[in-house]
């Protein structure tokens, strides 16, 4: 099963309705609930990501009986420094993106972490793509 | 501890959900950043947190929470009720400081996650 979710940087109001669908779906289909967390912490903290970070980007879950794998392509400024992002704490995060929560640093490490298999790609002035790969059985 | 005890105990309301006797948590963790929140594996504690917006309820549906304690005497907006609502999650406004009402239902016996 592939769903698709068109995401609007900014839109903090809609933020994690992506996730919510995702773990709808998943629920739906029977998947075990620690697994379900995984899945959608991760995905979460990756869109919140997107919304504070993007102007714009395109989610996409292929959910099938063995994984779940989850793509999301931004277009925005980019990471200069992955390394220095995935570290706990780093954060460039705005005052607005702080007030809804969010913006510790624990996002990029938070969604490793999860991952089974994680991938992120970014290219400075154009935008970020973040893979990610939980297995399901 | 029974979520009726925890209310009690701090002077609080609930604003949405049911609650029936049996409902009780053993473990809380309190925090304003919803990051901190998502790093918890586990599942069956009572969110406290002082942000009073929709994406902590986001935060609770994500982490799989049942129990959400809003403290300082935060008034949620309407859709952070609604979305409490649709995903069955119980909110409990309280109108002490997040150490206040820590201490007392740590006091209590009420354990923290960690």
């Amino acid at each position: 099963m592939d769903l698709s979710f068109h995401i609007q940087g900014g839109d903090f109001t809609s933020a994690g309705t992506a996730s919510s669908q995702v773990r709808r779906t998943l629920k739906e289909l029977g998947v075990d609930a620690a697994v379900i967390k995984r899945v959608v912490v991760a995905l979460y903290e990756a869109e919140v990501n997107i919304v504070a970070h993007a102007y714009k980007g395109i989610i996409t879950a292929e959910i099938s009986p063995e994984r779940v794998f989850l793509q999301l392509v931004d277009e925005g400024p980019g990471i200069t420094d992955i390394e220095k992002a995935m570290t706990p704490g780093f954060s460039t995060a705005s005052q607005e993106v702080r007030e809804m929560g969010f913006g510790a640093g624990m996002g990029l490490p938070n969604i490793c972490r999860n991952a089974d298999v994680f991938n992120i790609h970014s290219v400075p002035g154009k935008g970020t793509t973040v893979e990610i790969t939980i297995q399901i059985k | 501890m029974t979520i009726h005890e925890i209310v009690s105990l701090v002077q609080g309301k609930i604003l949405c959900g049911n609650v029936g006797e049996k409902d009780f948590v053993d473990y809380c963790f309190a925090s304003d950043l919803m990051s901190d929140v998502l790093t918890v594996r586990r599942s069956d504690f009572l969110l406290m947190t002082g942000l009073s917006n929709i994406q902590s309820i986001r935060t609770a549906e994500m982490s799989d929470l049942k129990y959400v304690m809003l403290v300082r005497g935060k008034t949620p907006p309407q859709p952070m009720i609604e979305l409490a609502e649709e995903n069955g999650i119980v909110l409990i406004s309280c109108p002490f400081s997040m150490f206040k009402a820590s201490g007392i239902l740590y006091q209590a016996g009420l354990k923290g996650v960690f």
